[in-house]
């Protein structure tokens, strides 16, 4: 787009009259659609299709300090076969892990579609040298990993130096490009406005994510429907503009199968179908599988089957 | 690779790429409300036979099957009611003590919300409004009316400082089909915490609620005549507004009507509040949150079918962002979910009547007539009942009837302006003064031009939000009174001085 070129830096004008523009969110008006769109009535054939969505497009984690080579490798083998009784449930998308267990959880994954997603960035807070985040990304993507989880660096911006953020994004994906997917947290948790959400989700978009995500799961507050759905209409913006697709992950407070529908009812009524694929929507999760899985032999059989019979890994 | 992990890859491969998801149906269960097969009038506190012996068959309009029969109360049923409430307002229900006026208030308000499932659902299926509407707005807002009015029952001296209020006697209110509940709520509640009593004319075609409420007034154990319904069309309506027993007639409906009551009124000294039609302006500016103006304007036209008065039909675009707001409108239109009104994922219900669909085809065809530019998204219609696909006209001029007269249906007229005095003088550009929406992100903008637009509410950033706290009515042709608030008791009280 056009800017004026004699204006002092950092005074872009627009010279053309309507988007793309950063926007503003009013949030009274975002949270009552997110509301409304959560009442939505999801059942039977549609809620099963929901379900089985949801374990397809599920990023299956693990970010304890306890994670072991043990616990890893139990979670991928639950990844791939989530329910062994069941061989119409899919393999979920990826697992998520700490980037020094990244080569157990290849190594239990290889042959199978599911990928492995490792945190990096001086994962959760970010608050580290730009050096050694960078590091950290090289190493997980030489070895092996297949999808990068950085978090943006919330100091940077709330202190209004959205170039080093935007730089930072930048440099990470120069690393990943061809090689690794990047999908970008905000930990919007920590954002305080929907203003700044938009504001870091186009800055992301900007810096070359291929995915934005809401949250690490560390902070007090993580994916909320509100959030999410003024991400997604980032998403949407920049792709009505420029034609480019940018994916969706929502992670952090996911535990329920209801949450689930009412996350996916909300991409679907706001991108629509074409997001509803593992390859432009992710739910990062720890403990949702079970629950959906518990929902789906309900759907199927009626009545509720009691846990023991799901495995906890 | 071990042949049952090439077998996962496998399953995964072929995992099915979705090409729809369309949501079951989730209907809410009809049963729950009972449905007597025929009514009598409620009058004294019992259902009586109407005199007139008439009776006419009420509807679901989703489904063109009837619900009832409900009687057509003539002169005599009229009188009737009137004397009935005329008795329980000298006999008691004036002297009563405001508290215990407040107690049965309370009592209602519970009542309501108790049973709100049976009101929601038969409210959707006798107006055709969808289950998710009626069940989160109509009938918790209904609830809300009595319990706002009956905590001002025993506070009405300071509601009126210096003043003495006293009740005005029998009210004679008529209500109006397109939120049949709630606008029961708005008229009863203050006119009984005020020490009024009442008879009540529903709508023609949404008497069921109505007829389910005196349960509610049964079970609260209101005294008898306190509170009359007399169902029936217009004439029934004219009977009502000329009885010299009515001290105090409140019309909400069409301004044609609102015009030919208050020709009769003139001279009577019988007081009067109308709220009448409106064609309220939605101002979009170009620095508003793009998406959601875009949910304010869909809820603001397309929010009951459109059948709401205040409905923000003429959409006031600001020329620099008409593009993308015409663009990102269609798109959530599409989205709409038009249909069966019970189903809990319905959006858009019903139109109300075989009468009302044809108002607004034919008001629709002349905005084609006229050159405006119409968009309607694809959409599956159910084959029996009335609907109306939600339509948007773009290149509209002032001058057209779609700008200028009211719909009362899902339909919008999109204009642009320039400057904000220009939105001020098209959107003020009208018989009528409701209502008016206004979306900008500049907090001084919003208190400016709230200022200039001559309508009795102004919602800013937001559209279709109601309060029992905020006082509701018009300028110009869409009435004069306010219903809601301290505002909404002055209609019923007689103020002395002390």
């Amino acid at each position: 787009m056009a800017t004026a070129p004699v204006l002092p830096g950092g005074f872009e004008l627009p010279l053309e009259p309507r988007l793309p523009r950063l926007g503003s969110v009013d949030a009274v008006a975002l949270e009552e659609r997110a509301a409304a769109l959560a009442t939505r009535s999801i059942k039977r054939e549609a809620k099963l299709f929901a379900l089985d969505l949801a374990i397809r497009m599920m990023d299956l984690t693990t970010l304890e300090g306890a994670d072991t080579p043990g616990k890893v490798a139990a979670l991928s083998s639950k990844g791939i076969r989530p329910d062994p009784s069941d061989p119409n449930i899919p393999s979920v998308a990826a697992i998520c892990v700490y980037p020094n267990l990244v080569p157990y959880a290849l190594e239990r994954t290889r042959g199978t579609s599911v990928k492995v997603a490792s945190v990096a960035t001086a994962f959760p807070s970010g608050q580290s040298s730009i050096d050694i985040k960078l590091a950290e990304v090289r190493e997980v993507v030489e070895a092996g990993a297949h999808e990068v989880d950085m978090v943006i660096d919330r100091g940077a911006f709330l202190s209004g130096r959205y170039a080093k953020v935007y730089d930072e994004i930048v440099r990470v994906k120069e690393i990943c490009a061809g090689r690794a997917h990047l999908k970008v947290i905000l930990e919007t948790g920590e954002l305080g406005t929907y203003d700044n959400v938009r504001r870091a989700s186009l800055l992301a978009i900007a810096g070359g994510a291929d995915f934005i995500k809401t949250s690490t799961g560390k902070a007090a507050t993580n994916a909320t429907l509100p959030v999410q759905l003024c991400m997604l209409e980032a998403i949407r913006d920049v792709h009505e503009e420029t034609g480019r697709v940018v994916g969706m992950k929502a992670a952090g407070g996911i535990r329920q199968s209801k949450q689930a529908v009412q996350f996916l009812v909300q991409v679907h009524e706001t991108l629509g179908l074409p997001w509803l694929t593992p390859d432009r929507y992710r739910l990062g999760a720890s403990t949702l599988l079970n629950d959906v899985l518990m929902q789906i032999r309900k759907e199927r059989t009626g009545r509720y089957q009691n846990p023991d019979y799901f495995t906890v890994d | 690779m071990t042949k049952e992990k090439r077998e996962i890859a496998r399953r995964q491969d072929k995992a099915p790429i979705a090409t729809a998801w369309d949501y079951a149906p989730a209907p809410e269960a009809r049963d729950i409300v009972k449905i007597r097969e025929r009514y009598g009038l409620f009058i004294g506190g019992k259902f009586v036979e109407p005199e007139s012996g008439e009776r006419y068959t009420t509807i679901d309009p989703a489904r063109e099957e009837p619900l009832s029969e409900v009687a057509q109360a003539g002169k005599a049923d009229v009188d009737r009611a009137v004397r009935a409430a005329h008795d329980a307002f000298a006999n008691g229900w004036s002297n009563l003590r405001p508290s215990e006026r407040a107690k049965y208030l309370f009592r209602i308000a519970r009542l309501l919300q108790e049973r709100s499932r049976e009101f929601a659902v038969l409210e959707s299926l006798n107006g055709g409004k969808p289950i998710r509407e009626s069940r989160d707005v109509d009938v918790p807002l209904a609830a809300a009316h009595f319990f706002y009015y009956a905590g001002w029952a025993d506070k009405l001296e300071y509601a009126f400082p210096n003043r003495k209020p006293r009740p005005v006697g029998v009210a004679g209110q008529i209500i109006p089909w397109n939120f049949p509940l709630l606008m029961l709520a708005w008229k009863i509640a203050p006119a009984l915490a005020a020490g009024n009593t009442v008879v009540l004319k529903p709508a023609e075609t949404t008497p069921l609620s109505a007829l389910l409420f005196c349960d509610v007034l049964r079970q609260a154990e209101l005294p008898p005549g306190v509170v009359n319904i007399v169902t029936g069309d217009g004439r029934t309506g004219a009977e009502l507004v000329s009885h010299p027993g009515v001290d105090k007639i409140a019309f909400t409906g069409s301004t044609e009507v609102g015009k030919a009551i208050q020709r009769t009124l003139a001279g009577t000294g019988k007081r009067l509040t109308l709220e009448l039609g409106g064609k309220a302006a939605n101002i979009i500016f170009d620095d508003a949150p793009l998406d959601q103006a875009v949910e304010g304007i869909v809820n603001g036209i397309y929010f009951n079918q459109g059948h709401v008065c205040c409905a923000g039909s003429r959409l006031l675009v600001q020329e620099s962002i008409y593009e993308t707001v015409i663009a990102k409108l269609k798109r959530r239109m599409a989205t709409l979910r038009v249909g069966d009104p019970l189903d809990k994922n319905t959006d858009v219900g019903a139109i109300n009547s075989k009468q009302q669909l044809e108002k607004i085809s034919a008001l629709v065809q002349s905005g084609i007539d006229e050159g405006a530019e119409i968009y309607q998204p694809p959409c599956r219609l159910p084959e029996r009942g009335y609907w109306f696909v939600p339509t948007v006209f773009t290149n509209v001029a002032q001058s057209y009837r779609i700008a200028q007269e009211e719909i009362f249906g899902p339909v919008l007229s999109v204009l642009t302006f320039r400057t904000p005095d220009e939105a001020v003088e098209k959107a003020n550009n009208t018989p009528y003064g409701l209502s008016a929406g206004v979306w900008t992100e500049k907090g001084s903008r919003i208190l400016a031009m709230a200022q200039r637009l001559r309508a009795g509410v102004v919602w800013a950033n937001t559209y279709n939000r109601f309060d029992p706290a905020s006082p509701f009515g018009g300028y110009k042709e869409s009435g004069f009174g306010r219903e809601g608030g301290r505002h909404g008791l002055e209609p019923y009280v007689v103020l002395d001085n002390p």
